[in-house]
């Protein structure tokens, strides 16, 4: 049987509250973001796989603490069009549009074209007052355009994932969650790269073998 | 002796890794952040994987038996 011993990063749900929390006193916190941003990346990049994900995604641990333990979530299945390839690379492109977007936004208000907005923008359309999270800083306005920009990303993320979390299984957001999107497409590209040098060693025994593992299908 | 069911993960796995923090008998790990892979041999067929997972992925199937 499996154990269930606890590890230190089965906590990690405690920063998804904490990351907000600091957002709403000080926006700048909303830099520490670039963490959640980088991490699984690097960790996929350099032959991690989906580790982050799988062990240390602190917004997963949160949905499944919220739609799991506290039981939170209806737990019905996800939707079909929601499971769907489409969506998943659909919302991706869509996600880093609006990435894109907000590091446009940036650049305008460090050029001097535009004011700082203190606002978040959630769900990409509605303007939220947040002007108490910021008290002006040493930096340059950019440096809070960005914060704002940033938080508001994290923000509407982390709901859209409690909403699908409450109206379908606890992890729905991780179906088409960009970062596991992006960390699984580093992951297949690093797989076919070695399954094709090993092709090249080994005369064709490169396909990695699965043993007594059914594998998922590629 | 061998259960009658085993799971089986389907193509659109988005490598999570629900399932394996469900799985009572540690038969599933998510491979090189690929996809689940399932140990046929530990497998008892559960289902508690293909409950958990939130793409629907895992579905169940009957063992061929092999004299």
């Amino acid at each position: 049987m499996k154990g269930n011993k606890k590890h230190w990063y089965d906590c990690l749900w405690i920063v998804t509250p904490i990351y907000l929390g600091l957002g709403f006193f000080n926006i700048l916190f909303a830099w520490l973001g670039m963490i959640f941003f980088c991490l699984p990346l690097l960790i996929s990049i350099f032959g991690g796989g989906k580790l982050y994900c799988n062990r240390y995604c602190d917004r997963g641990q949160f949905l499944s603490l919220l739609g799991g333990r506290l039981k939170l979530s209806r737990n019905r299945p996800t939707p079909r069009w929601m499971r769907s390839q489409a969506f998943r690379y659909g919302f991706l492109v869509f996600f880093f549009l609006m990435f894109f977007q907000m590091l446009w936004t940036t650049y305008l208000v460090g050029a001097g074209a535009r004011d700082l907005g203190e606002f978040v923008k959630l769900f990409w359309m509605f303007r939220l007052p947040w002007h108490w999270a910021y008290h002006g800083t040493i930096f340059a306005p950019w440096v809070a355009q960005f914060a704002f920009g940033f938080y508001s990303i994290m923000l509407t993320s982390t709901l859209i994932g409690v909403i699908v979390m409450v109206l379908f299984k606890p992890r729905t957001w991780c179906v088409f969650c960009p970062m596991g999107t992006m960390t699984q497409l580093i992951c297949r590209l690093r797989v076919g790269k070695h399954t094709e040098e090993g092709e090249k060693a080994h005369g064709g025994e490169g396909k990695a073998g699965g043993g007594a593992f059914e594998a998922a299908g590629q | 002796m061998a259960s009658k069911r085993y799971a089986q993960v389907g193509e659109h796995c988005v490598a999570c890794g629900c399932c394996v923090k469900v799985c009572p008998l540690g038969a599933i790990q998510v491979w090189k952040g690929v996809a689940a892979r399932v140990d046929t041999d530990r497998c008892v067929g559960c289902g508690k994987c293909a409950g958990e997972c939130p793409a629907g992925t895992i579905s169940l199937k009957a063992r061929v038996e092999t004299v």
